[in-house]
């Protein structure tokens, strides 16, 4: 792993802000909570999850192991019969096209998965942070 | 045999649960499925393990949908990570099964079980695909160390390496020789196909399939002969089908070789990338996706005016919950057909007409 940053002054986007979920309001052995119409509507309106991210720079070493948490992320959160596409923005990346087809490449994210170091460093990638 | 779209229907007769993992690929027991011996296949898998299934001989009726299918045995604590791909010799004897963990083994049937009885070890990192060529002397190994070998058969189960073939950019995704010539062919990410040939016990390239010779755009998957090896079926991450010819009219080369040209591209009917395709001996060709569809295709003999052109035969929609990772047509005189998927389930169908 790199010691310095890579680009020190990044641009941090903004988050979109979190919808409100409905919450039960009892915690009730039999309490029912209401369908959020949103929440269904997602689910059942997506078989494909399109990724698109933005590296902070266009020569950023990091690219593929990010990619490569996104999926990791998906993988562990999806139920497993959705289908997951995850791409850089166009035009964003140096090795835009090597970094895309390495990816979406499912036999070579399961070998990556099978290296005890890299699922290390996913995990830690994608371990909550609380600051 | 013709074969009318809307005549033929897909009968799934079992679903094959035990793998703990997705199953990545298949191959059916060559010497099988003959009125003495019951058909046997190889299944391998995410979770380390080859399983091989055997169709109990039905005992009453001749209805297939009475037959079914059993896990035989499981060959485990071998190898260390997933295994990839496993072929079996020409004589049924022998199933060779390679694995990510850099190692390709050897496995010999002794009365029903199974026995390591080889290790081949010389890659650099992952075995991707492993083939016996027809005669079963010579085994070819691919990985993700770019590099394609060929090991010989010795006596006693011992194998050694006579080349590594360089010349892929990429990692190789499959190997497979020839169903009657000692030609190989291997595809790979770097989106070709090589063909390799023995000039003077000199293994070399003879030739490179790619997208400047109408060749695919994307990571090559799988490919597959048809029948009398005249002609082979490519399927690709660019979701198309290319057919390709063996020019043996043009046989220019000295050495005999006839290089192939492309025929057509089936395209179109594919929203995801391909993994597998395979070509019966009737002519059918199935592919498989990660679309979860397992597909068919026939030759359209109305439309040779415009040059030879294939049509979909049928589509079988969710075919698996997941991925389909690969297709394979059985032996003998049934048309069945195996599927294998992410979903960690093995199918068995029948195309029925």
């Amino acid at each position: 792993m790199v010691s310095e940053l890579i680009n020190a002054n990044p641009i941090v986007y903004e988050k979109k802000e979190r919808r409100a979920r409905s919450m039960p309001t009892a915690v009730e052995e039999y309490a029912v909570e209401a369908i959020d119409q949103q929440e269904v509507f997602d689910i059942l309106s997506l078989q494909l999850f399109w990724i698109t991210f933005t590296p902070t720079v266009e020569h950023c070493s990091m690219a593929t192991i990010i990619g490569l948490c996104l999926r990791v992320k998906l993988s562990r959160s999806l139920p497993s019969r959705y289908k997951v596409d995850i791409r850089v923005a166009p035009g964003s990346h140096a090795s835009e096209s090597a970094v895309n087809k390495q990816l979406n490449d499912k036999e070579r994210v399961a070998a990556a998965l099978e290296n005890p170091n890299l699922v290390d460093m996913v995990d830690e990638c994608l371990a909550p942070s609380y600051n | 045999m013709e074969f009318y779209e809307g005549a033929c229907e897909l009968k799934l007769l079992q679903t094959l649960e035990g793998h703990t993992d997705r199953v990545w690929s298949l191959a059916w027991n060559p010497a099988t499925g003959t009125a003495e011996t019951p058909l046997v296949f190889a299944s391998c898998s995410g979770d380390k393990t080859v399983r091989i299934w055997e169709q109990n001989p039905s005992p009453s009726s001749s209805s297939s949908s009475h037959s079914s299918w059993n896990c035989k045995a499981v060959l485990e604590d071998t190898h260390t990570r997933t295994v990839r791909s496993c072929s079996w010799s020409p004589s049924g004897k022998l199933l060779a099964v390679a694995s990510f963990d850099a190692t390709t083994s050897i496995w010999e049937n002794v009365g029903g079980d199974f026995e390591c009885v080889s290790t081949l070890e010389g890659h650099e990192n992952e075995v991707k695909s492993v083939s016996w060529n027809a005669s079963g002397t010579l085994l070819a190994t691919c990985g993700r160390d770019k590099s394609v070998w060929i090991w010989e058969a010795q006596a006693g189960n011992e194998f050694e390496c006579v080349s590594v073939l360089q010349g892929h950019s990429q990692d190789v995704k499959l190997v497979l020789w020839h169903p009657t010539l000692d030609v190989l062919f291997s595809c790979s990410y770097d989106n070709t196909v090589k063909v390799w040939a023995d000039d003077d016990d000199d293994w070399q390239c003879v030739q490179t399939l790619g997208e400047p010779n109408n060749g695919h755009s994307s990571t090559v998957w799988a490919l597959s002969f048809n029948k009398t090896g005249d002609k082979m079926v490519t399927c690709s991450d660019d979701l198309t089908l290319k057919i390709w010819e063996m020019d043996s009219t043009s046989m220019q080369s000295a050495d005999g070789y006839a290089p192939w040209r492309h025929l057509c591209t089936i395209t179109g009917y594919h929203d995801r990338t391909i993994f597998s395709v395979h070509w019966s001996s009737e002519g059918i060709i199935a592919s498989g996706a990660a679309d979860d569809a397992i597909r068919f295709f026939v030759e359209d003999k109305d439309g040779l005016v415009d040059g030879p052109s294939y049509k979909l035969l049928l589509k079988e929609e969710k075919a698996h919950g997941m991925d389909i990772n690969s297709v394979q047509w059985s032996p003998g005189e049934k048309r069945l057909l195996a599927s294998a998927s992410d979903d960690g389930a093995v199918k068995i169908w029948e195309l029925a007409s």
